[in-house]
């Protein structure tokens, strides 16, 4: 199906499944401990031998030499997988870095071995005995030293590095009020709760991998052409996933060397990357140094606005996209973004949720809110000045023509935000709220991300006991998919939740959008939509239908004034349909994006600036929402890890060595349960026909843009302390913590 | 920045030097193992799991966490960090809540463990199983199971009077408050990030309005 005009009404605007808070139907197994994870199949692939991955203690260079026969001898081993014995491999074109180093090292815990043995405790200790001898070459790993050598990318996710709308520098100059600050975000890590894990089995030429992949076609591609073998012999398999956030996008180190493994042993292969590994052996969200200049007249309006990223990654790597949101978000007639990428040998930088604007809103909303005190304007008004329904960079979008947003509701999710948050009540002057020992603060920011749309395919199927059985590759990973896919056949085919069935993660299905960029909800629902067009097409010739009008509902197939059982159309078998929903230019006809507003209480100790978030708030307009339930669990999600990114979350660069020195779970620090107060989300009434026929759009990447700077902002009100710096800490406080009697 | 390293320097040797700055931020698996032959000694243990004896013979270096899930292939409890540091893994030993990575399964001879799948099953879910779902309380599930024993290890603790570090009051009746869920639930991280619904799950189970 082609979706190239706005969708007009159709089945699913019955809403008698969809859009309802419906429990997650993959539930009981999941509290239950009955759901499958990678590494936990021992259903399948008898005679799985363990692997335990060695990862290089040097950031750049090359090995000299590997011993590795105390290793061999260990007890138990079975083989040991270096790029010696590992054959001729490719790199899949998403990876930056290759997953198996040697001779040649690219960043520190590169694997540079696999020592595969019978149990997990005598892999482990083989992989102690293993020793390389390095030779380690000159290599950068500072950021702000790198930042003079940073050069205009090739490319950037999202568009082009740089943008120039008017005349930025003399708009800029002239403006009688003036903003030019300088941000900066750390690197972070994605750290979802299960690791990177792969079980391999090989039969013949025919490799079977079961894994945690968010993105299954991608994952068949790359690792076939890192194998260098055809992709028809790869298969790929991950009905559960515990947690990616990008950080599962891609084919890993325990998926290419679980194979080779498994290959080199001749014995199925299991491997999960070891958690103090994993910070420095899989990719990170970079950091960012952004310089924000806003000018404005005397009443508020933004005449210039620009907005400079610099950030790195490994060589032939990609710049993070902070600027991204800063040619959409706010009105302003000059404008500028650039963006720098530079080269440094730290671990590989790639996509972690919301890659771009997640960086971005951190820095452009603390400039909002230091604009609008300089103005002397509440922080929403200032916003609500600056809405556009058009997009300011339109020039460099679409030369000559206005390009509109399709649905654009960020007023509107201000207002309602906050008469529910009592934001009147605010105090504008910094540290003037008290409560016992506590300085209380309020904070603001929008909340933006562009919607994404990809094409997917599903395959559905009516059976003789009219159950409807839902095939495609698209994940789970958290997001709720398995749920609104259900609610999507159910709301199609007419037919009771329960009896659909609904089969995903596994590369022999139809190839789905995937889990990403907030895109895969829409996405796969509306490419189930396709299929179950073509299953009701199906079902009522079968059925004899002739006439235009045909409902599907409770089990039953009505036309022309006469009802139908639908089981009666797989009387003599099942009904299969496939269909996959294609995109036309509806995207570039009007921009897509999701829109919400974020408020923030915090309580900061006047004595030991110790922080605490009292209250949250998100308000959303992102389209429909296919299912209140779980759409509310990512946005408070997202809004945990913003809590993360604004108070704690910091990988910590040894810029002698080269590595990230808290990598793992105790160092790196991640929001436990007494970080996170009870949170409040709001989703707008909207829908977008513009987007699919589902009329939704993304979410779960909407909920994290801008929540940061919420945060930081609602500690400045506390405070009166700016903090440009990210993440705020109490040591960035404690000095200037204003005098309390 | 060459001679910042030593050339020929050993794997351990280098890696120790690195897990030295480090501090104690990582942990230093490298510089701590065993300096001679890893041989496997087995041990015959036998663990009450989930009301069942199970009789095994493990080499004796098996984590409680392992020995579930690899021999028992009881892989409701998960392995999200191997060191204690993230909760996945935890289960209930005779009666108490422990994360089952930091333990030897040999140092349990005996001992009744109860498991997520010792709680409830799919179609006889446990009210805190239930109530996580009704609440959804888990996103991509797999701090759920550690999640969901923590929590019913947590009222019992709070009900046998044992204090936390919220507690103001050690010799006054414990009570039953968000704060204390909150900080005694801190040690099972979610990074899908569905706190504020696990505790209106487990204020629910203990009776008592969010």
């Amino acid at each position: 199906m082609k979706f190239d005009s706005p969708a007009t009404t159709n089945p699913i605007d019955r809403l008698k499944w969809v859009g309802q808070p419906i429990e997650r139907i993959d539930g009981r197994l999941k509290t239950t401990g009955t759901a499958p994870y990678a590494y936990e199949r021992h259903d399948v692939a008898p005679g799985q031998a363990y692997g335990y991955v060695v990862g290089s203690s040097i950031p750049k260079g090359r090995i000299v030499s590997m011993d590795l026969s105390v290793a061999k001898a260990a007890p138990g081993v079975l083989g040991i997988v270096t790029a010696d014995n590992a054959g001729k491999l490719g790199k899949g074109s998403r990876n930056i870095a290759p997953l198996l180093g040697g001779p040649e090292i690219a960043h520190y815990h590169q694997a540079v071995a696999l020592v595969v043995a019978e149990t997990f405790e005598q892999a482990r200790a083989a992989a102690e005995l293993v020793h390389v001898n390095y030779e380690a070459a000159d290599a950068a790993f500072d950021l702000a030293a790198g930042k003079e050598k940073a050069v205009k990318p090739d490319s950037m996710t999202g568009g082009a590095p740089d943008s120039s709308v008017g005349d930025f520098q003399p708009a800029f100059d002239a403006a009688p009020v003036k903003l030019d600050a300088t941000y900066t975000t750390p690197d972070e890590a994605h750290a979802m709760m299960e690791p990177h894990a792969s079980i391999a089995s090989w039969n013949d030429d025919k490799l079977t991998l079961w894994t945690s992949n968010q993105m299954i076609a991608w994952a068949k591609k790359d690792l076939a052409e890192t194998l260098q073998i055809e992709p028809e012999n790869v298969q790929v398999i991950s009905p559960f996933i515990g947690g990616g956030f990008g950080g599962k996008l891609f084919v890993r180190a325990d998926a290419l060397l679980a194979s080779i493994g498994a290959r080199l042993t001749r014995r199925p292969v299991k491997v999960a990357l070891q958690r103090p590994l994993m910070f420095n052996n899989t990719p990170h969200r970079p950091a960012t140094i952004q310089r924000i200049r806003i000018g404005t007249t005397q009443d508020g309006k933004i005449t210039a606005i620009g907005h400079e990223s610099w950030s790195a990654d490994l060589p032939d790597g990609k710049p993070d996209g902070a600027v991204s949101q800063t040619r959409l978000l706010y009105a302003g007639d000059h404008r500028m973004t650039a963006t720098r990428l530079t080269t440094l040998n730290l671990p590989e930088s790639n996509a972690m949720r919301a890659p771009g604007e997640a960086t971005g809103m951190m820095a452009l909303e603390i400039a909002m809110d230091e604009m609008a005190e300089k103005l002397g304007l509440d922080p929403i008004e200032f916003r609500i000045r600056n809405d556009t329904q058009v997009v300011p960079d339109h020039e460099s979008k679409s030369p000559g023509a206005e390009l509109r947003f399709s649905q654009r509701q960020l007023v509107q999710c201000f207002r309602t935000g906050a008469e529910r948050f009592g934001w009147s009540n605010r105090q504008a002057r910094p540290a003037s709220l008290r409560d016992g020992d506590w300085l209380i603060g309020h904070g603001v920011a929008s909340a933006f991300r562009n919607n994404q749309v990809m094409k997917s395919a599903a395959r559905v199927t009516l059976d003789q006991t009219g159950g409807v059985t839902v095939e495609t590759d698209m994940t789970d990973i958290g997001t709720g998919t398995y749920t609104i896919i259900a609610q999507t056949a159910a709301e199609m085919m007419g037919v009771p939740l329960q009896k659909v069935v609904v089969r995903l993660g596994d590369s022999s299905f139809p190839v789905s959008a995937g889990s990403g960029g907030q895109w895969g909800g829409n996405s796969s629902t509306a490419g189930v939509y396709a299929a179950c067009v073509k299953l009701r097409e199906a079902a009522a010739q079968k059925l004899g239908i002739n006439s235009g009008e045909v409902v599907f509902a409770d089990g039953q197939v009505q036309a022309g004034g006469r009802s139908h059982q639908l089981v009666d159309a797989a009387r003599d078998g099942a009904l299969v349909a496939e269909d996959i929903i294609e995109f036309g230019d509806l995207s570039q006809k009007y921009q897509q994006s999701t829109f919400g507003a974020h408020f923030v209480e915090v309580a900061v100790d006047s004595a030991t600036a110790e922080i605490r978030v009292r209250r949250m708030l998100a308000v959303c307009a992102s389209g429909r929402i296919l299912n209140p339930k779980t759409a509310r669990s990512q946005v408070i999600g997202a809004m945990t890890m913003g809590v993360g990114a604004a108070l704690m979350e910091e990988l910590a660069v040894d810029t002698r060595r080269g590595f990230f020195v808290n990598h793992d779970l105790a160092g790196y620090e991640v929001p436990v349960h007494a970080d996170i107060p009870h949170q409040e989300v709001i989703f707008l009434d909207e829908t977008d026909p513009v987007s699919s026929p589902m009329k939704a759009k993304g979410v779960a990447e909407l909920g994290i843009c801008g929540v940061a700077a919420a945060v930081a902002n609602a500690v400045y009100n506390a405070t009166g302390v700016r903090v440009r710096e990210y993440p705020v800490t109490l040591d960035k406080l404690l000095e200037r913590l204003p005098e309390v009697g | 920045m060459r001679e910042d390293f030593e050339l020929n320097m050993s794997r351990r040797g280098l890696l120790a030097a690195g897990a030295a700055s480090a501090a104690a931020c990582a942990a230093p698996s490298v510089a701590g193992a065993q300096q001679s032959r890893p041989d496997a000694t087995t041990t015959k243990v036998s663990l009450n799991v989930n009301g069942e004896t199970r009789a095994l013979d493990l080499d004796t270096r098996t984590t409680l966490l392992d020995a579930l899930r690899e021999s028992l292939h009881l892989t409701g409890t998960k392995k999200g960090c191997d060191h204690g540091q993230c909760g996945a893994c935890t289960v209930i030993v005779e009666g108490r809540r422990i994360n089952s990575c930091l333990t030897l399964a040999v140092m349990h001879e005996g001992d009744k463990i109860t498991t997520v799948e010792g709680l409830g099953t799919p179609q006889n879910l446990h009210p805190m199983q239930a109530a996580f779902i009704k609440h959804d309380g888990f996103q991509c599930g797999y701090c759920t199971p550690g999640q969901i024993c923590s929590a019913v290890a947590v009222l019992d603790e709070i009900k046998a009077g044992i204090p936390s570090h919220v507690s103001a009051d050690l010799n006054a009746t414990m009570e039953l408050t968000t704060d204390e869920l909150r900080e005694r639930m801190s040690g099972n991280i979610c990074r899908c990030g569905a706190y504020s619904n696990i505790v209106e799950a487990i204020t629910e189970v203990a009776g008592r309005k969010a």
